[in-house]
């Protein structure tokens, strides 16, 4: 190494590197600057020991202070439920009429309603529990199965048409396929269903469809088609259809049979949960 | 004439302005300056303005100001956890912020208009930095002497005596960075109780750290970094320019006046020479580490040190004051063409920052006189839309929040209006009619609501509602437009 090159025009060292006759300067790095990545080097060696840092074949290094994040999260989870457990043993001592009596208990329990239908009731009811053609609309008034917060809760627990031993269970029958009835037959029930809710159709189809009702409907729909919440019969007098309410939907409820399937949450949520949920679904709008 | 009394009256100060433009290279060690103590009308000014800044800054926090037995009686509060801003009677909400903003328009347009009527005035004395400063070179003053003293301590070798008054120094001046750093959480707390809790060690751990974030950067900013910060770190020295012009008033020399320089001795005519003796007081007193003969400099923070100097200078040499003296430039050029000076106070530049201060004054004078003590907000369910009940009426569910801005409960009436036959339920309620709705002094309340309409009072998929709602006590009332939606007809 001979003497450093000067660059005639600053005055400055030069690094000897050159591209296309253009030369890099030694400047010295700002004083500031070179001690802040002193300390850098030096602090990072201490994070080395201090925490976790390098990986090894099986493992890695863990610190000396043992910090790991996962361990913080378990205990802030543990934290958290230590800090509910006061309401959710509030909520499993309380009858559904009590929680919605206590504002406490029933913030609480329409938080975690709430978070329980996302994750397990949305998939089939929608987000905003709005349903969709099968699956029941829980925002309006209209219940299957009873809107009252113990016939909620039970429907939550054991479930409709499930297989649980305790389950909901109604059979609307097949009346065509099972040949109970003609092709000519359900359509005149058909229109005699709509004409409940205001549809007017063929007077004489409507005649003769009542007919049809009172000899293989009304025991389950009730006479003037006001349902059954006992039997999971709908009212089907009213504005609200869970299949549709055009002409083809109906006729095809009649003559094919309806059997939508709801699980049986029992033993897959905790019994607190179940009550939570009941009092969500009961606060969205049409509990009664 | 006998030339045997050659003494100069004033001595000449060997002294470097070691931030002179071409003294300074790129990449070069700060080169530590020892300012002079100055005496005069400027350097009384400095000290006046400081006493005022310092006071406003540490006694603000315990100006108490009553606002009933719901509030906090503390004149001025950042209340961060409760999310209140109290500025005498002004209380100001999170989303009011656009007070602050204002308030900080007015504090930047006020500063335009200084600069361009009088230059770096903020810079020169009411700067916290200038202040701060200030205040660190006076105890330096009086712990280790003025400038020839502190020149000799600083070259002299380590010994006892330099050792304590260094120890000195720096611990006085971590005391006033910690009460500086201490002053400034009373802004965000009721001060007596937490200067309570501070000296008990009950406080919380951020009233500490900012306490110690703060001393830190005093200390360090005040007492060791100096007019670095302003050289180097202050955006302001570069903005500034924009707003100066040559009718604004700065620290000037008159070169016209004292060029060409050159030392004098007693007895010496003053023809054909300017009256500055080349003694560098003006420089020696400057904290800056510049010469203000050189002309305008980034440096210069106006603080007319140099002035009272210099003036001083001119007494004992019996030539007229204001060598070096607040002018503008224009006013210099006039002056060295024998013409007479003219100050320009209403120009353009400073009457249009006034202008829109006015209007800012304005826009904030309105929002406050008009500002509302009551708030209402609807938020419409987005899922579902809307919900069609078995009798065929459709129901929409809505959030609303009301906000009382009054320091007593308040008890409301909800109504709706635009849609015929609506029926209003408040969810949680199994009241008839007209529901109230009850919230508390200074909160925000939320309410879930549920509005029903049958289907004939619907002309189309989406209807337009405003929900009134009336202070039970007839204390005002406020509404909200949203709309009513229904299915597609």
């Amino acid at each position: 190494m001979g003497q450093a090159e000067i660059d005639d025009h600053s005055g400055t060292e030069t690094t000897g590197h050159e591209w296309d006759g253009i030369k890099e300067l030694n400047n010295p790095l700002p004083r500031w600057w070179l001690w802040t990545f002193y300390i850098s080097i030096v602090w990072a060696i201490g994070y080395w020991i201090v925490m976790p840092a390098w990986p090894l074949i099986s493992g890695y290094t863990t610190g000396v202070i043992g910090y790991s994040s996962r361990a913080t999260v378990v205990e802030r989870i543990e934290e958290a439920r230590a800090a509910q457990s006061k309401f959710v043993q509030g909520i499993a001592a309380a009858s559904l009429e009590e929680i919605r009596k206590d504002p406490e208990l029933l913030d609480f329990a329409l938080a975690g309603g709430r978070s329980a239908f996302s994750v397990n009731c949305s998939q089939c009811h929608g987000r905003g529990a709005a349903g969709s053609p099968g699956y029941a609309n829980l925002n309006d008034d209209a219940w299957l199965w009873g809107g009252s917060l113990d016939a909620i809760s039970r429907t939550i627990q054991y479930g409709i048409r499930s297989g649980h031993d305790e389950t909901r269970f109604g059979d609307m029958p097949a009346f065509v396929t099972d040949e109970t009835l003609t092709r000519a037959q359900a359509g005149d029930v058909t229109d005699y269903v709509l004409s409940l809710s205001g549809t007017a159709g063929d007077a004489g189809a409507v005649a003769r469809g009542a007919e049809v009702f009172a000899e293989n409907c009304v025991d389950c729909h009730q006479p003037g088609g006001t349902g059954n919440p006992e039997l999971g019969a709908p009212n089907i007098a009213d504005s609200i259809w869970l299949y549709g309410g055009e002409r083809a939907t109906v006729l095809e409820s009649v003559a094919k049979g309806r059997a939508g399937n709801m699980p049986a949450w029992t033993g897959r949520l905790a019994p607190a949960t179940i009550k939570q949920l009941a009092v969500y679904v009961h606060s969205l709008g049409g509990g009664q | 004439m006998p030339a045997g009394n050659a003494e100069h009256v004033v001595a000449r100060v060997e002294a470097e302005p070691v931030n002179k433009a071409e003294n300074r290279v790129l990449y070069q060690k700060r080169i530590k300056i020892f300012p002079k103590r100055a005496k005069g009308f400027f350097r009384r000014l400095k000290w006046l303005i400081m006493i005022a800044t310092l006071a406003v800054y540490y006694v603000t926090p315990w100006l108490r100001w009553d606002r009933g037995p719901n509030a906090p009686d503390q004149a001025i509060l950042i209340d961060i956890p409760a999310r209140r801003f109290y500025f005498f009677f002004i209380e100001i909400w999170p989303q009011e912020v656009y007070y602050l903003t204002g308030l900080l328009i007015l504090a930047a347009f006020a500063l335009f208009v200084a600069t361009a009527l009088f230059g770096r005035v903020w810079c020169g004395y009411a700067c916290p930095q200038t202040v701060w400063t200030d205040l660190f070179i006076a105890v330096e003053r009086a712990v280790e002497g003025d400038r020839a003293a502190r020149i000799r301590l600083d070259k002299a070798a380590w010994s006892v005596r330099k050792i304590a008054r260094r120890t000195l120094k720096h611990a006085i001046w971590l005391v006033i960075a910690v009460l500086t750093g201490g002053a400034w959480v009373f802004y965000f707390a009721d001060a007596p109780s937490l200067l309570g809790d501070l000296a008990s060690l009950r406080a919380p751990a951020i009233a500490y750290i900012a306490i110690a974030v703060l001393a830190a950067t005093t200390y360090v900013l005040g007492g060791l970094m100096r007019e670095q910060v302003c050289t180097y770190m202050c955006p302001w020295p570069r903005i500034q320019a924009a707003m100066v012009d040559s009718d604004s008033m700065v620290v000037t020399y008159r070169d016209y006046r004292g060029e060409p320089r050159a030392p004098h001795r007693k007895r010496d005519s003053w023809d054909g020479r300017g009256d500055c003796v080349d003694c560098n007081a003006c420089v020696v007193v400057c904290p800056m580490g510049i010469d203000i003969r050189d002309g305008q400099q980034l440096e210069c923070i106006n603080c007319a040190l140099c002035i009272d100097a210099c003036n001083d200078i001119m007494d004992r040499v019996g030539r007229p004051r204001g060598l070096i003296a607040y002018d503008t430039l224009a006013n210099v050029e006039r002056r060295a063409e024998g013409k007479s000076a003219k100050l320009r106070l209403l120009r353009a530049r400073p009457l249009m920052y006034l202008g829109l201060m006015a209007v800012v004054v304005m826009l904030m004078a309105f929002g406050l006189t008009t500002r509302s003590n009551l708030d209402l907000n609807v938020l419409r369910d987005r899922n579902p839309l809307f919900v069609t009940l078995s009798d065929g009426s459709v129901r929409n569910g809505y959030t609303i929040k009301i906000i009382n801005k009054e320091y007593a409960e308040r008890s409301f009436t909800l109504n709706v209006e635009g849609l015929a036959g609506a029926r209003i339920d408040v969810v949680g309620r199994d009241t008839q009619g007209v529901p109230m709705l009850a919230v508390k002094p200074d909160r925000l309340a939320s309410f879930r609501v549920f509005i029903s309409a049958p289907s004939s009072a619907l002309k189309s998929r989406s209807t337009p509602i405003v929900f009134k709602l009336n202070d039970a006590a007839g204390d005002g009332e406020v509404s909200y437009d949203a709309v009513f939606l229904g299915p597609d007809r």
